[in-house]
């Protein structure tokens, strides 16, 4: 499903590499924790497998598209097969909660029918149903991240990648979120989420790999947050 | 991307930057009715061109008494000299070039000369003498005047062989320059346009960076990322375009047909079929010149 070799990324203008000589695989199904402090390269490991940058070296292979070698023109159809959402949610704040999630679909081209059907299913998923016509300003923000998740899985992606989702968020509004991605992995989704949150990865006891200054320094299988902070 | 939806952003896009989109308007508008203006010019001066070629003849202008010296050695030119001038332009040799020709006496050219100078202070001092006796010769090919300038030139009696053209040549040339100068403010006003499309397309495209983001972010196709930019670039294009087309073609029959034509009778202008030669042309150059600017200006939105 998403196969990392040996990869290291080196940006521009630091000295120091944020991803050396990683290497992970991770199996259609799998609920990973990325763990590590500040700057450990978590983010940058994400980019890479949106294909949103490409390693200085090594190999990325997501849903069997070798992404270092993907041209150009290729990378909107592969992220297309992908759902992403973030720490600030990234909603449109002019248009409603279904218009920000068919606004997705529309730009890939969906037919009409397609997103009058899957729009109010997806929200009801993500326990939204009656919030459609709302602005994105009219919700808490456990409710947008709600809605950014809708937007991610609408499409019904193979992988999403979420990168320190309930990084703005008190801890029971977090938790909602967190049952939400379960069940997400649960209908066979694979699931990959940033996080600085204790808490939480100590109490889903699922695959964790900690980062250390752009190196794997721990890859547990059922594993907590760690010592390290 | 669906074309409802995409007309819904393009539309969104024109509400959002309506004052930059009237700037497109306007600077399109202004550029190319000058671009039109320019080659109304241009199709002027050539019909012009054509009008007065095929008139122009070759005069052969006999001595006077007042002619110089030089040329002139013997004064008035005698009456052989006109038989002689006459023998030779029936002569084989010339004849299949000649279309016609006609002899203008003094008397003749005098009428002439005082119609052309009616109410000026030189028509009460010329007298008939003084104006050079000339044969007036058509050529079927205006461009073959060397041929009477080299058998006559020689010729006692002849004072001067003097292709018309070579006045028109000036006079084409001086409009010539003035066409070519707006020809160039034109390009300038055309390479000021494009970068305003482009500037605009650029802020438009800052202003919906978010939209951009999401939309890069869930997989839309470069294509339906830029096309309503373009789009937008377009449309404000085609508007000016067509206004300029419209000022152009009220130009002809306004100012040309209504006004020129009125005045200078004798003169053949552009017409409203000239302006709608004209007219395609601004509006294609409108459209092709917004498709590059914003297809360029939104260029850098698309890297990932
Ligand atoms: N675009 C960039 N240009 C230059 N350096 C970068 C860039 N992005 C990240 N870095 C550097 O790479 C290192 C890893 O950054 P990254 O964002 O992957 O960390 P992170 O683990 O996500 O941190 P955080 O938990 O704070 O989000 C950092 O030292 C950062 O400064
Ligand atoms: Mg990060």
């Amino acid at each position: 499903m998403i196969s990392i070799q040996n990869v290291t990324k080196k940006y521009k203008g630091t000295p120091r590499p944020a991803l050396d000589q990683v290497s992970l695989e991770i199996e259609k199904g799998d609920f990973v924790f990325l763990v590590g402090a500040s700057g450990s390269g978590k983010s940058s490991l994400m980019r890479l497998m949106l294909r949103e940058d490409v390693p200085s070296s090594g190999s990325v292979h997501v849903l069997g598209e070798n992404l270092v070698g993907l041209p150009a023109r290729k990378v909107p159809f592969f992220r297309r097969r992908l759902g992403v959402v973030f720490q600030d949610f990234r909603l449109l704040p002019n248009k409603t909660v279904s218009q920000n999630v068919a606004f997705s679909l529309q730009v890939i081209g969906k037919s009409e029918g397609f997103i009058q059907e899957a729009v109010p299913d997806v929200l009801r998923l993500v326990g939204l149903g009656e919030k459609g016509d709302r602005l994105p300003s009219e919700l808490s923000g456990g409710e947008q991240q709600r809605v950014a998740l809708a937007r991610a899985i609408v499409n019904k992606p193979a992988i999403l990648l979420a990168d320190e989702p309930t990084g703005n968020l008190d801890p029971t509004t977090s938790e909602g979120i967190m049952s939400l991605l379960n069940t997400i992995n649960l209908g066979g989704t694979t699931v990959v989420m940033a996080t600085h949150e204790r808490g939480i990865v100590d109490q889903m006891k699922k695959r964790v790999v900690e980062l250390s200054h752009g190196q794997i320094v721990r890859d547990q299988v059922a594993g907590g947050y760690g010592v390290r902070d | 991307m669906r074309f409802g939806f995409m007309l819904s952003e393009v539309t969104e896009g024109l509400r959002r930057n309506l004052a930059m989109v009237v700037s497109i308007i306007l600077v399109t508008f202004i550029s190319l009715t000058f671009v039109g203006t320019a080659s109304l010019l241009q199709m002027q001066i050539g019909q012009m061109k054509n009008y007065w070629y095929d008139r122009a003849q070759v005069a052969i202008y006999l001595c006077t008494d007042v002619s110089p010296e030089a040329t002139c050695p013997r004064g008035e030119a005698a009456e052989d000299v006109k038989l002689q001038v006459q023998e030779r332009l029936d002569s084989p040799t010339l004849v299949p070039f000649i279309e016609k020709y006609y002899f203008e006496d003094h008397d003749q050219a005098f009428a002439n000369f005082q119609e052309q100078f009616a109410g000026n202070a030189v028509a009460q001092y010329v007298k008939p003498e003084q104006l050079n006796e000339t044969f007036w010769v058509n050529l079927y090919d205006p461009n073959q005047s060397p041929i009477l300038t080299e058998s006559f030139a020689g010729l006692a009696g002849v004072e001067e062989v003097k292709d018309q053209r070579s006045y028109l040549d000036q006079i084409f040339l001086i409009l010539n320059i003035a066409s070519l100068a707006a020809v160039s403010i034109a390009a300038l006003m055309l390479v000021s346009s494009a970068l305003l499309i482009s500037t605009t397309i650029r802020l438009s495209a800052f202003s919906r960076r978010r939209e951009l983001g999401i939309m890069r972010l869930v997989g839309a196709s470069n294509f339906s990322i830029q096309l309503p930019f373009i789009l937008e670039g377009v449309v404000a294009a085609l508007i000016g375009s067509v206004l300029a087309g419209v000022t152009v073609l009220a130009l002809i029959e306004f100012f040309v047909q209504g006004f020129l034509a009125e005045s200078l009778p004798f003169t053949s202008f552009v017409g409203l079929s000239d302006g709608m030669l004209v007219v395609p042309l601004l509006i294609a150059v409108g459209i092709v010149l917004a498709a590059a600017a914003s297809g360029l200006a939104i260029r850098r939105y698309l890297k990932i």
